[in-house]
């Protein structure tokens, strides 16, 4: 116990920890707003937004899906290369010499799942109570666009196997871009602007005319860089509009 | 029940079994508290939350974010360690299986293929799906319910949303996971999948059925006739039915956001309308024009 107390004294650990464990009204403050992570929450909140039966606390468990999907991810990463001779075999190396390999992968597109699961009913629920009503119009919207992200970075991450499940996934999604009025070689009025499948927007998502590397290669880059990362700046404006638009809503706010 | 227990257990068509669980779940239990607040606003009692005092954060909110972080990791621990992320044979463009699957989310798109063209149901729908939510707070202009669960009080608004959440979009997934088979025929759980299954299907396109050619001048007109009139008389005669009835509905509302819900609404109704003219009444087309077909 002395050795803890001189620890706690000395000069590091005071550096580090402004503030000691007694439970006292002060302290339950500070361990809000002094902690970079925790000040996400505002000190105080209404009693109704604690209850599970009002928000379900699925847009926490979003969140923390998002984070088991970048940490997941992060270390999938190590073991795979994005190119049409080595994805798939990579993957394999994956599930059999990669130890707890298999458990990774699953892990990640488990969470990719439940992610997108999560998220539908995050909106559903904030339906349900009216909380998109004034003053939140606005985070709902920024909501609907990281509903979209989620959506994306699952699809994305689809073809990164280079399975057949993948391929024809990616296929059959990337075909309906084809038919986009204007744009798509297959779509109303695109003739008359000289689309073809080899300048439409499915050339342009796909990087080809087929789904073939530069296609896998634009999935991953899409997929492990600039979707997290618009995907992150949303999200940071997301929870910083539900502290500016009075909190977690909840009758008379 | 061969087919059926492979299709429930292939390993991404779990995550579906547990979506429908989890989403008749918390449709159930959001009514259940609509219905009780309802009550109690009835009764004259205060509803769930009202005259809520503050609590702190730490630890009661961040004791149940660390639980619920706990028993989500543990679940999902326990989901990967049983069933194993699905790895097909090598991706191989020159061998197309049938039936081709968009990934499960999209599958209710695919599902609307059967009913419209590519560029209505792959990119003129989702746009204005997205569109559409995005201008919900803007164009339900009813200031009660905000915050907390309710039915009597916005009965419109639920009843529209609910219909396009559950039976549009999650009703159409489950569909196109467990019945649609090879060549996108319809094939009960409790069915083999027959490759080689032909199905002939004598459609018309809606002016056949009077008899005019759909692809002939007067078709043409008739065609667009319907659609233009479908929009029409859907934004005119709530119009006029409401101005009578609820004329400071329309001042609240504005002109340019009711043109957009009747816009929307209409739109997200064409889906079970067309599913109807085509499963029923076996029509392909309404409106057949040389550029595009509606």
């Amino acid at each position: 116990m002395k050795m803890f107390d001189n620890i706690k004294q000395s000069l590091i650990w005071k550096s580090m920890f402004r503030r000691d464990y007694k439970d006292t009204p002060r302290n339950r403050a500070l361990a809000i707003f002094g902690n970079v992570f925790m000040h996400l929450h505002p000190v105080k909140v209404r009693e109704g937004a604690v209850k599970l039966r009002y928000t379900w606390g699925m847009g926490g468990i979003s969140l923390f899906s998002f984070i088991i999907l970048t940490v997941t991810g992060f270390l999938l990463m190590f073991y795979y290369r994005p190119s049409v001779d080595q994805a798939y075999w990579d993957i394999k190396d994956l599930e059999f010499q990669v130890p707890y390999g298999i458990f990774l992968r699953s892990l990640h597109r488990w969470a990719g799942h439940f992610m997108v699961i999560v998220v539908w009913l995050h909106m559903f629920r904030v339906f349900m109570t009216g909380s998109y009503k004034s003053p939140r119009q606005f985070n709902w919207a920024i909501g609907v666009i990281l509903l979209v992200l989620t959506m994306l970075l699952s699809f994305t991450g689809y073809l990164l196997p280079w399975d057949q499940l993948g391929l024809w996934a990616i296929e059959v999604g990337t075909n309906m871009a084809a038919g986009t009025p204007l744009l798509g070689f297959e779509g109303p009025f695109s003739e008359y602007l000289g689309i073809t499948p080899y300048n439409d927007v499915r050339f342009a998502i796909l990087g080809g005319s087929t789904v073939g590397g530069n296609a896998l290669l634009r999935s991953y880059v899409w997929h492990c860089v600039a979707l997290p990362l618009v995907a992150v700046v949303l999200m940071a404006v997301h929870f910083w509009r539900v502290r500016k638009d009075g909190g977690i809503s909840g009758p008379h706010s | 029940m061969g087919p059926f227990i492979e299709i429930i257990s292939k390993p991404d068509n779990i995550a579906i079994v547990v979506m429908i669980l989890m989403v008749l779940f918390f449709t159930a239990w959001a009514f259940l508290q609509a219905f009780r607040n309802d009550a109690s606003r009835k009764n004259g009692e205060l509803i769930e939350g009202e005259g809520n005092g503050k609590v702190d954060t730490w630890k009661p909110l961040v004791r149940i974010e660390l639980i619920v972080a706990l028993v989500v990791f543990i679940g999902l621990t326990f989901w990967s360690l049983v069933v194993d992320a699905p790895l097909e044979e090598l991706a191989n463009p020159t061998l197309t299986p049938n039936p081709a699957k968009a990934p499960w989310y999209f599958l209710g798109l695919q599902e609307m293929l059967v009913y419209f063209d590519p560029w209505i149901a792959g990119v003129v729908l989702p746009t204005l799906i997205i569109i559409g939510l995005i201008a919900i707070p803007y164009i339900d202009i009813n200031p009660k319910g905000n915050g907390y669960y309710t039915f009597s009080e916005r009965k419109w608004a639920i009843l529209i949303f609910c219909f396009g959440f559950l039976f549009l979009w999650i009703l159409l997934i489950v569909i196109g996971v467990f019945f649609r088979g090879p060549g996108w025929l319809w094939f009960w759980p409790w069915e083999e999948w027959d490759h080689h299954r032909v199905v002939y299907e004598g459609t018309a396109d809606l002016t056949n059925l009077v008899g005019i050619d759909s692809r002939s001048g007067w078709g043409f007109f008739i065609g667009g006739g319907v659609v233009t009139m479908y929009y029409a008389l859907g934004m005119i005669l709530p119009y006029v039915y409401w101005r009578k009835k609820k004329p400071e509905f329309f001042e609240n509302l504005g002109m340019v956001p009711y043109v957009t819900v009747t816009f929307l609404f209409w739109t997200m109704l064409a889906l079970p309308i067309k599913m109807f003219l085509r499963l029923v009444l076996m029509v392909k087309y309404v409106w057949v024009t040389p550029w595009f077909n509606i």
